[in-house]
């Protein structure tokens, strides 16, 4: 069995091989990283001091550390309240029941202000339903397009024409349609997920379409002529010898459309009021409280993170995929 | 003799901003069932063409094919094509590259009839050993067995073989020219095939067709190889009559095809 990459020098250097070369490996692996990260903190903190800004300090990172603390603290508790305000409803309902056996109770859900984890688990929600929603969309347009040179012709102008939209501008015409449309008597969806969902839809998926269209349209040659011959159906010919010589150039395009689709999120909940990380920032904004700033600084760097696990996802999800195992992926 | 695959007055040409460039032209050819054939010539002589046309992946612009009594206009697996470089799809294994093809053909047989076809395809070829493994895994030569076995499996009418053995060494191209013969001393299929190789043509055909350089090539001279089956490589290096052929054709594409730029 092959060891993973990243734990092989501890194990050869357990196993006594050429210690110097593995301590030299495990410093380049892990030693460096850390090394930037730390140089990244000092010159953060030293600039945070000097910066005067009319909340006081720039925070620094034992700041914001505290605030990240605060705010996991403030979800818990939020978490234990919602708790308690059900066991309450749950007790009264019971004891209604016990009087009135006819009684039918309806369950008020609870109304608190969502947390700095809502907020997350809201803005993953959001990206989520837009990304998977607009790649299913994107993918077989894009294969389309990719089998058809006339058709790329005639689409391509549309395409280059709407790529380079900001999110920001398509956000007031899809609140005005959305409202106008979208109107029920009991939403399933709040208007206002619906809006940033499809604001995100619609700044995301040209680089899957284009990316799709191009792995496509580059299937090798003599794949195409061993298609003919076998006379394939168009069926199999699409997912047996198009789809497998694309998936490479498809996972680039959706790494582009996610990374897209969640910055374009945290602009669109800003501006629509939607919930989600944009909402936090925006509402810490105008709170303008000491601690503020250090919270945003908080949303910034989660908001990175989160950013990069799904880069990470979608990478775990194309070797999954990829029929080539072997392939650096990157 | 009634001709199984005939070409007449096959001619090609390429659209091009000016005049269109004609490719080859003049093509005449009757092919009888079972017969081997193969087209030598210099490169760019579009030996590729013709194949191509008879295969259905070109049309052409004057003239045209008849397979059994039947009109060629499109590509289809009664004329299977052993690609040059193999073109086995690299993400499915042996045995699924060859599945596909057979899929194609057997479309009304039984799971089992099907699984024991591609098997057996797999076992002429001599790959039943690694039929699970993908083109990545095995060998340039074995990887051209497996692009055989697709092709075999398809029972094509005419089996059409584009330089099957010009990107393999020396060797393996040897162990693979005997594999052929063996299997068509077996099957007896209709073949024609490209090469640049003069022995490989001479050991393995019934007829070498030699085709004029281009452009507007066209079909110089037909010389029929009256060698006993089987053939071994070894023997016929003495052999009188074998490099009298030999000589033919190297005398046809170095005497009079010379071809002086390169």
């Amino acid at each position: 069995m092959k060891l993973p990459l990243f734990i092989e020098p501890y194990a050869n250097l357990a196993k006594g091989h050429n210690p110097k070369q593995q301590i030299l490996l495990i410093f380049k692996q892990l030693g460096l990283p850390i090394i930037g990260l730390l140089v990244f903190l000092m010159l953060w903190s030293g600039a945070a001091k000097n910066i005067e800004t009319s909340l006081g300090n720039f925070p620094g990172p034992i700041e914001v550390y505290q605030q990240f603390n605060n705010l996991l603290d403030e979800h818990q508790a939020e978490k234990e309240r919602a708790q308690a305000f059900y066991e309450r409803q749950e007790a009264r309902i019971a004891a209604r029941l016990e009087v009135d056996p006819d009684f039918v109770p309806t369950i008020r859900p609870y109304t608190g202000a969502p947390t700095f984890i809502d907020q997350i688990k809201t803005s993953l929600f959001t990206v989520f339903t837009a990304f998977v929603i607009g790649s299913l969309i994107a993918i077989p347009i894009g294969i389309l397009i990719g089998m058809s040179d006339g058709l790329y012709r005639a689409v391509n102008p549309v395409i280059q024409l709407f790529k380079p939209v900001s999110p920001l501008a398509w956000l007031p015409l899809v609140t005005l349609v959305v409202s106008a449309l979208y109107v029920s008597e009991s939403p399933m969806f709040q208007t206002a997920f619906i809006v940033s969902a499809i604001t995100v839809l619609l700044s995301s998926i040209w680089s899957t379409i284009i990316n799709t269209a191009v792995g496509v349209a580059t299937a090798s040659k003599d794949l195409l002529n061993v298609s003919k011959v076998l006379n394939l159906n168009p069926w199999t010919h699409v997912t047996k010898i198009l789809i497998p010589s694309a998936i490479p150039m498809i996972f680039t395009g959706l790494r582009i459309s996610l990374g897209i689709a969640w910055m374009v999120l945290i602009a669109a909940e800003m501006l629509s009021q939607s919930p989600g990380l944009g909402k936090f920032i925006w509402d810490q904004f105008q709170n303008g409280s000491s601690e503020s700033m250090s919270r945003i600084m908080v949303a910034v760097l989660v908001i990175g993170f989160i950013g990069f696990l799904l880069d990470r996802l979608m990478l775990v999800l194309q070797k999954f995929v990829s029929w080539d195992k072997s392939a650096v992926l990157r | 003799m009634d001709a199984y695959l005939e070409l007449t007055d096959v001619e090609i040409a390429f659209p091009t901003p000016t005049v269109p460039f004609v490719a080859i032209q003049n093509i005449n050819l009757k092919i009888s069932k079972g017969e081997f054939i193969s087209l030598i010539g210099h490169s760019g002589c579009g030996k590729s063409t013709v194949l191509n046309i008879v295969a259905g992946l070109y049309q052409a612009t004057k003239g045209g094919v008849i397979l059994e009594g039947k009109e060629v206009n499109a590509p289809g697996p009664e004329r299977a094509v052993v690609f040059q470089n193999h073109s086995l799809l690299p993400w499915l294994t042996a045995y699924q590259n060859v599945e596909l093809a057979v899929k194609q053909v057997m479309k009304n047989s039984s799971k089992a009839e099907i699984k024991d076809w591609i098997e057996h395809n797999l076992k002429l070829v001599h790959m039943d050993h690694a039929m699970h493994k993908r083109p990545d895994e095995i060998s340039g030569g074995m990887k051209q067995r497996v692009g055989i076995a697709r092709a075999l499996s398809m029972q094509p009418k005419v089996l059409l073989m584009d330089e099957p053995f010009g990107a393999l060494d020396a060797l393996t191209r040897a162990h693979l020219q005997d594999s052929l013969m063996e299997i068509q001393h077996e099957l007896n299929n209709t073949v024609i095939m490209i090469t640049h190789d003069v022995d490989e043509a001479v050991l393995l055909s019934d007829r070498i067709v030699m085709m004029t350089n281009g452009p507007a090539a066209t079909i110089g001279e037909i010389e029929e190889i009256n060698l006993p089956r089987p053939r071994n490589r070894v023997v016929l290096t003495e052999d009188a009559q074998y490099n009298h052929y030999r000589q033919q054709v190297l005398s046809f594409l170095y005497e009079k095809q010379a071809k002086t730029e390169l």
